[in-house]
């Protein structure tokens, strides 16, 4: 159950302004049926004034995506183009009162449509589709550009890739494209940040760099695997290249403790971290 | 909220008010601890013994102490998986389908990281499981098999029995999780030869939070749950007297309705709804096989709309239905069953699962069938794809 706002549900339950404008000055359409959201959005415009004397709406997708179409069109009515090409998705889901995060998107789509929709009008109102820059699609599934990522970050203050989306839907279905989202968050974002410290090889670390290392590779790549035995393994200390570990739960007075600390603990220190590592029971 | 009309009892059912009362003395007056040396709380031994009966019994095991009591069928299947793997280490490849529950679906992708091979077995456009595949990649390597016994969003029946053999030809164990189709159809678990089986009661009108693994005598078993002697220590956990009641209760009544013809009322009741729909409203399709299928579900799709603008109109009048698409799940695709039946995108977005019950009545049908084609009908309205259709 999702909490939508009265406002929400008011517009979706009684949609403004649906339909087609017939010899529209403008048609924006954005989405498709494979995506599960779409909006074709039409514009009448005063061409001495440049003013949006009406608009209409038809959308295929859930409440959400209904009430930000419905809302949208009441927005850019009287508005002048340039005015209206002003208006973010966030106008858009304030002026819903709110949309439930994982519905941002409805909102976006509701701005791009706006964004084709305008581009018509200016190129004499053949009904333009709102594309992404197909050289730069960072996610496949959904069909959204690196453009559309690093606007829906800038507009909205996107901080994580669960944020993005959210808002634009890239990385929501495979994804395989989460890496690259974090790397454009981290570029948008971290103009201002200090560069990352450059990798040091294991030997060039502070004992405490060490240490957290060796519990690193611990948490990571060893316990998931012991945990599946009922067991698990502690850091106890380390002198040197000597990593002092205790076997707990079912490893602890397990026949096969030594293979475990030689043949599997020791190799994965080894791979990760230094080839000097050995690893003895504390 | 006015009258509820429950159609969503793949999701969950009520608790029937027989087993509520069934359950009731044991939160008040007999709270004894049934492990416990004084008569007081001994006595509660006995009622679970009596419970663990009525349950085989319901799923035709052939020996009471197979029935082991857990918190909820995902506890069973999560126990039933992990303890399949550990128990054979030298095996090291594992099959499910592509439309199990997460419960079984998660471990499976976990084991996948573990260095596990895993093989997902498809199914057709009718969500018909995929034999010439699974004798294709089934070999002496494979540690366990586990196939659910019906879909949940479907209904669909998987051929449990031709399945359960062919892994034991190869040695390999099978599970089964039968969430949708325990109380819904005749469930044996000998006649099927499954080695392991989940279910949960509240599907079938018993409290939520209980659940039953079945482990048939002979397989080696490690518990998952560990630090306790109950259930012969293959479950840690002081013994939830109260559900365990309830889900017996349950399980009695369910064997009931099994043999004296109320499913097939549930079914004629499916059907009307179905054929009613199919007949009123263009560009509505079945989702699942009709040949066979639980008799309680019926998984429809309207083209060209979007299933969580149905549900919510759906809603205004009490219905209470659920939806595969997108939107409803706050996921961004469609549900992983729809796709693997490769459901086309134009209908795959709007489908809804109708669940019935013995309480579901012609009335309740009919609200559906007054109300919904004019819903379907306003949507398409809005929508620019329905002059596609």
């Amino acid at each position: 159950m999702w909490d939508y706002t009265d406002k929400v549900m008011d517009h979706f339950k009684n949609p403004r302004n649906v339909g087609t404008i017939p010899n529209a000055d403008g048609t924006g359409q954005v989405g498709s049926l494979v995506c599960g959201d779409a909006l074709r959005l039409t514009i009448k415009v005063d061409k001495q004034t440049d003013v949006i004397e009406d608009a209409k709406f038809e959308t295929f997708g859930c409440a959400s995506a209904i009430a930000s179409s419905s809302i949208l069109t009441e927005m850019v009515k009287g508005k002048t183009i340039a005015d209206a090409s002003k208006i973010t998705n966030q106008d858009i889901a304030n002026a819903l009162g709110s949309l439930p995060a994982e519905k941002m998107h409805c909102s976006v789509m509701g701005m791009e449509a706006l964004e084709a929709a305008v581009q018509s009008y200016r190129q004499g109102g053949k009904p333009v589709v709102f594309e992404q820059e197909q050289e730069k699609i960072v996610c496949k599934c959904f069909n959204v550009s690196e453009e559309a990522i690093i606007k829906a970050i800038r507009t909205n203050h996107l901080t994580t890739v669960e944020d993005v989306t959210h808002f634009t839907k890239a990385g929501g279905a495979c994804g395989q494209c989460k890496g690259e989202i974090q790397k454009i968050l981290d570029k948008v974002n971290g103009a201002n940040q200090q560069p990352q410290a450059v990798a040091k090889t294991y030997e060039q670390m502070t004992l405490v760099e060490k240490i957290k290392a060796i519990e690193k590779v611990l948490e990571e790549d060893v316990r998931p695997k012991l945990n599946l035995d009922g067991g698990s393994v502690e850091l106890v200390d380390l002198n040197g290249t000597t990593v002092q570990v205790r076997l707990t739960g079912m490893c602890s007075g397990c026949a096969g403790a030594q293979g475990t600390l030689k043949n599997f603990i020791e190799k994965v220190l080894q791979d990760r971290l230094s080839k000097n590592l050995t690893v003895e029971q504390a | 909220m006015g009258k509820v009309i429950y159609l969503d009892n793949n999701a969950t059912t009520q608790c029937a008010p027989q087993v509520v009362e069934a359950m009731l003395p044991y939160f008040t007056e007999k709270y004894g601890n049934p492990s416990s040396i004084h008569t007081f709380g001994g006595e509660n031994r006995h009622v679970i013994d009596h419970a663990r009966h009525t349950v085989a019994d319901f799923i035709h095991a052939q020996y009471d102490d197979e029935i082991i009591f857990t918190s909820c069928a995902s506890e069973s299947d999560n126990t039933a998986i992990f303890s399949a793997v550990r128990a054979n280490r030298n095996k090291k490849h594992i099959i499910t389908s592509a439309v199990e529950h997460p419960a079984v679906m998660e471990p499976f992708r976990y084991l996948q990281t573990q260095g596990y091979r895993v093989d997902y077995i498809g199914v057709d456009e009718l969500g018909r499981f995929n034999m010439d595949q699974f004798k294709a990649v089934l070999d002496e390597d494979t540690a366990l098999v586990s196939i659910m016994w019906a879909n949940s969003e479907t209904g669909t029946i998987f051929p449990i029995e031709e399945i359960a053999k062919l892994t034991h030809e190869k040695g390999a164990l099978f599970h089964t999780d039968a969430v949708q189709a325990v109380g819904k159809i005749s469930v044996d678990v000998q006649a099927a030869g499954v080695d392991m089986l989940s279910l949960s009661a509240h599907k079938f009108h018993g409290p939520k939070g209980i659940g039953v693994l079945y482990v048939k005598r002979g397989t080696r078993f490690l518990p998952y749950l560990m630090g306790g002697h109950q259930e012969k220590q293959r479950r840690a956990g002081t013994e939830n007297v109260p559900y365990i009641v309830g889900l017996a209760k349950a399980a009695e009544l369910a064997k009931k309705r099994l043999a004296d013809g109320t499913m097939e009322k549930v079914a004629r009741l499916r059907d009307q709804l179905e054929q009613g729909l199919l007949r009123n409203i263009p560009d509505v399709k079945v989702n699942g096989d009709p040949a066979h299928r639980v008799p309680n579900t019926t998984n429809l799709s309207f083209g060209y709309i979007e299933g969580e603008s149905i549900l919510m109109y759906l809603n205004d009048f009490g219905v209470c239905a659920s939806s595969g698409s997108a939107c409803t799940s706050g996921s961004l695709e469609p549900s992983h069953v729809l796709r693997a039946m490769k459901v086309p995108f134009q209908f795959a977005h709007g489908s809804i699962r109708f669940s019935l019950s013995d309480q579901t009545t012609q009335e309740d049908i009919e609200v559906v069938l007054k109300e919904l084609p004019a819903i379907v009908k306003r949507l398409r309205e809005i929508s620019p794809f329905s002059r596609m259709a």
